[in-house]
């Protein structure tokens, strides 16, 4: 019989068609504003008192909360106007005035309970729709070499100074570290020790007598495992600072060998964001020379807040922030900021090998950021863009040890309470492995994203408005099949995309909008078809049949090679291309289906094995 | 029903399209595209005025302050300014240039701020032009696969047609290329390719079935039964496309443009370059004649009454 289909077809139809709609129903309900409060310690949740106190400064200052949710990780507020967030966190802020609390705005999922046991949830919106910012920042790896060489460099000299063999100096250029001699024996007995350890360098000689000195270039693999590493390390240490942030649902994430993208969705304080991810700052605890100290193992610097007083300091390290297992800011006797801080196990020992013996020197604490200096300048003609990486170290603080320090101490002689704020954050997450800079950087503004979405909807509306008039006027009844098709296909559309995690975008939008008008054209086709197979003669089951079965070829190579440039532009697309790409791909596939399956089975339906006589078509 | 004689134009079509080939290929030389911030890289400022300001006098303002090659231009409405600075990024000039316009008493609001570095731009340039050229590649291996590569080299030829038509008028008319176009024009290259294949589909089943052997009838009959399906399918797609156009918003403008320029280009190099190009490279029946047998579905489909 021509036009029937078997039952378990309408059965997997009508299956696909229920999941489809429990999957796309969530994103009718909107996202509540919301202000979320999450302990940064887990072992200080928030207390009822606390809970209450908020409540009513939030209700004396107007601002209507439609729920509050407690969750063993925090609590969640819900707002009942958006425009109430900036206002209710600061309140918040106000109240709970401590460091052990992270307060974010946030839009919080209202997706009904039932819903939710399907585990069905909303779309994302991107960072166009929601506002936000984007960075993405560029490891260096220049820096990243010559701080790893100048820890090499640091251990290598200790090690010859241990054997009692002489060295005059220690060079870093590029990749290459040189150091030199006094006669040739020395640098032979230097490239054996430190050859023996340090197996990712190539060594070669250089020069003799009083010149004589060895060359160590890094090996590729090295530099490469440096990068990977060095990339992975930033990836951690990001992502604690960002946690540290308090943004709701943020995403750092490695991009191509030596790039990482950091997104933010509502942060709107661009400045600060960029000031605590950014930040290459650290801290290294050094001991003041003694008068006798030869003059290659002394650095000169200036104090950061007065460049005219200087220290000589020695050039070991007794040990750098990243040691630090946990750093809080406090105010001392005096008022002024201070940072206390806890070492780790190793550090500690460190520390108190160092002060041990050390008792009435001074101990300097130096503050390292590295940075990189941008400068245009004209090259054959074209500007080329020149960076110039550069370290600024200066001293905070020159003490003198009083008695041996353990696993804790505080540090003074910071700017600010801002500055002390941010170094103890810094140190609490970590310092970055390398130096990174900005290459990219996107704000925007939330009430451009209201405004996207605004438009996008829209524009949706009133296309698909369009088309199925269109459809209507010259297909008549097949042109309605083809229009519940249509609903169908955006429903369906909308529930792949919310299944499978895909972030909502602009382009993402007009790739939903594109995918609506070219959906018709698989049910264009094959209508065509069948009007063609009637003026040819032909009874209308049969035409009907004809109509599908012919036009299937045209569909599924047309599609096969759009889908095919999808993939294709998904896979070198950045960010938005990305986005538009998911969506056209899921539109092709989503569209397929609804045109051979479902309209055929509405066909079915309406005029299987019936005898008809005449269709509107 | 009608027959247009589609290939007996074809000659005007040539003319047409070398024209415009040619326009377009003598603009990107001159004048070439006007590249967005995504590909050149630079920094640029959306910022919302309570009410209109003079665009002087924020040019001066930005410019006394010290920032150098400044372009603003309103942007939508006219209380929407954007702000543009050539290769002058400082972390926080979002913010600088808010507080700078503000400094005069003004209601500013920052909408977006963005700063693309110099070397991204450039990466991104050769990337897209690498995935373009995959893109093609790989469409045009299926279409030889599934067809026969006489198809391939004319919807190859007729993808190249639009894709340098649509980059030529953005290039003419100075727009500007962003990456919503690079996005656009992907995608006018995927619906330039299904509306060929539809034709191509219709060629191959017609020169199957007729017993003449005259290609340039055998094509128009081709065309011509496609034509209704053809119109239908850019009619609807452009009435969506004219939608987002006006309500789509700023940000995805030039995105509709280039769509709405691609589709039109596309659905004419289909019939007029990837068909008329089968006549040139003299597509005969015996081209097809072995693809038939490894076909099965064709089989299936002659059996039908």
């Amino acid at each position: 019989m021509l036009n029937r289909y078997p039952l378990w077809k309408y059965l997997l139809i009508l299956l696909v068609l229920v999941v489809g709609l429990i999957y796309s129903l969530p994103n009718l309900y909107q996202a509540d504003p919301a202000v979320q409060i999450s302990s940064a310690r887990s072992e200080a949740p928030l207390s009822e008192q606390r809970l209450a106190q908020i409540q009513s400064a939030l209700d004396e200052a107007g601002i209507s909360v439609s729920a509050t949710d407690v969750a063993d990780d925090g609590v969640l507020i819900r707002l009942a106007e958006a425009d109430d967030q900036l206002a209710a966190r600061e309140l918040i802020g106000d109240i709970l005035d401590d460091d052990d609390y992270v307060i974010a705005i946030n839009l919080a999922e209202s997706t009904p309970q039932w819903l939710q046991s399907f585990a069905a949830s909303p779309m994302t919106l991107g960072l166009d729709l929601r506002g936000g910012v984007h960075f993405l920042l560029e490891v260096d790896m220049d820096a990243a070499v010559e701080q790893r060489l100048e820890v090499n460099a640091s251990a290598m000299r200790e090690m010859l100074r241990g054997e009692r063999i002489r060295y005059r100096n220690t060079e870093i250029d590029g990749r290459d570290l040189t150091l030199t001699f006094i006669n040739d024996e020395d640098r032979d007995r230097a490239r054996t020790l430190i050859s023996r350890e340090f197996p990712d360098f190539d060594y070669s000689n250089q020069g003799d007598g009083r010149g004589a000195s060895l060359v160590m270039t890094m090996t590729d693999q090295a530099v490469n495992e440096l990068q990977d590493y060095a990339v992975n390390q930033n990836l951690t240490t990001l992502r604690n600072r960002v946690d540290e942030l308090g943004v709701a649902e943020p995403m750092v994430q490695r991009q191509g060998p030596d790039r990482i993208v950091v997104e933010l969705p509502g942060v709107q304080d661009t400045a600060a964001a960029k000031r605590v991810v950014g930040a290459t700052a650290n801290l290294e605890f050094r001991l003041e020379a003694r008068p006798d100290t030869p003059d290659n193992e002394i650095e000169t610097f200036s104090f950061r807040n007065d460049e005219s007083r200087t220290a000589d300091l020695m050039r070991d390290v007794i040990l750098t922030g990243d040691s630090v297992s946990n750093a809080n800011r406090s105010f001392d006797e005096n008022g002024r900021p201070q940072v206390n801080i806890n070492l780790d196990g190793t550090g500690g020992t460190l520390m108190n090998r160092a002060t041990r013996t050390n008792i009435g020197r001074n101990m300097a604490v130096l503050f390292i950021e590295h940075n990189t200096r941008t400068t245009t300048v004209i090259e054959d003609g074209e500007e080329v863009e020149v960076r110039e990486p550069y370290t600024e170290r200066g001293l905070i603080s020159l003490a003198t040890i009083q008695s041996a320090l353990g696993n804790s101490f505080r540090i003074t002689g910071l700017d600010s309470p801002t500055e002390a704020a941010d170094l103890a954050l810094l140190l609490r997450s970590g310092s970055l492995a390398a130096p990174i800079y900005f290459v990219q950087e996107r704000t925007i503004g939330p009430s451009l994203g209201q405004d996207n979405i605004d438009r996008g909807v829209t524009s949706i509306m009133v296309g698909l408005a369009l088309v199925v008039l269109f459809m209507l006027v010259r297909y008549k009844v097949f042109g309605v099949i083809a229009n519940i098709a249509l609903t169908i296909n955006l429903t369906l559309l909308v529930a792949a995309m919310s299944m499978l995690g895909a972030t909502l975008t602009l382009p993402g939008i007009a790739g939903m909008v594109l995918t609506l008008g070219m959906a018709v054209d698989a049910n264009v086709l094959i209508f065509e078809r069948i009007r063609e197979e009637l003026r040819g003669g032909l009874s209308v089951q049969q035409a009907i049949h004809a109509g599908y079965e012919r036009a299937f070829t045209s569909i599924i190579d047309a599609n096969i090679t759009t889908l095919l440039v999808a993939v294709i532009l998904f896979s070198i697309g950045t960010g938005p291309v990305k986005g538009f790409a998911v969506t056209l791909s899921l539109g092709i596939m989503t569209s397929m289906f609804t045109a051979l399956l479902v309209t055929r089975a509405m066909v079915n339906l309406t005029y299987g094995g019936k005898p008809v006589k005449k269709i509107w078509i | 029903m009608r027959q247009f004689d589609f290939m007996g134009k074809r000659r005007l079509a040539f003319i047409v399209s070398a024209v415009l080939l040619l326009v377009s290929i003598g603009s990107l030389v001159v004048q070439q595209l006007n590249l967005g911030l995504d590909f050149t890289g630079g920094t640029l400022v959306e910022v919302r005025y309570a009410t209109a300001p003079a665009l002087d006098m924020v040019r001066q303002a930005l410019e006394s302050e010290g920032f150098r090659d400044v372009s603003v231009q309103t942007f939508g409405a006219s209380n929407e300014i954007l702000i543009r600075l050539q290769q002058d990024f400082d972390p926080d000039v979002g913010q600088q240039v808010v507080s700078l316009l503000r400094g005069d008493g003004a209601e500013v609001e920052l909408i977006r701020a963005e700063f693309v570095g110099a070397q991204v731009g450039e990466q991104l340039r050769d990337q897209s032009g690498m995935g373009m050229l995959v893109a093609l590649g790989i469409v045009m291996l299926y279409v030889a696969f599934r067809f026969q590569y006489k198809f391939a080299i004319g919807a190859l030829l007729a993808l190249v047609h639009d894709v340098i038509i649509v980059v030529g008028v953005f290039s003419l008319f100075q727009l500007d290329f962003d990456l919503t176009v690079l996005a656009a024009l992907l995608a006018v290259i995927g619906y330039s390719l299904n509306d060929t294949i539809v034709v191509y589909d219709r060629i191959r089943e017609t020169i199957r079935k007729s017993r003449i052997d005259d290609m340039p009838a055998i094509f128009n009959e081709a065309i011509n039964m496609t034509l209704s399906r053809t119109l239908a399918t850019s009619g609807t797609t452009l009435l969506v496309l004219i939608a987002l156009l006006l309500l789509g918003g700023d940000m995805i403008h030039y995105f509709s443009i280039a769509l709405i320029i691609g589709v039109v280009v596309g659905t004419f190099s289909s019939i007029y370059v990837a068909a008329a190009l089968l006549l040139m490279v003299k597509l005969q029946r015996q081209d097809l004649i072995p693809a038939k047998k490894e076909d099965p579905e064709e089989e299936g489909e002659e059996q039908l009454p």
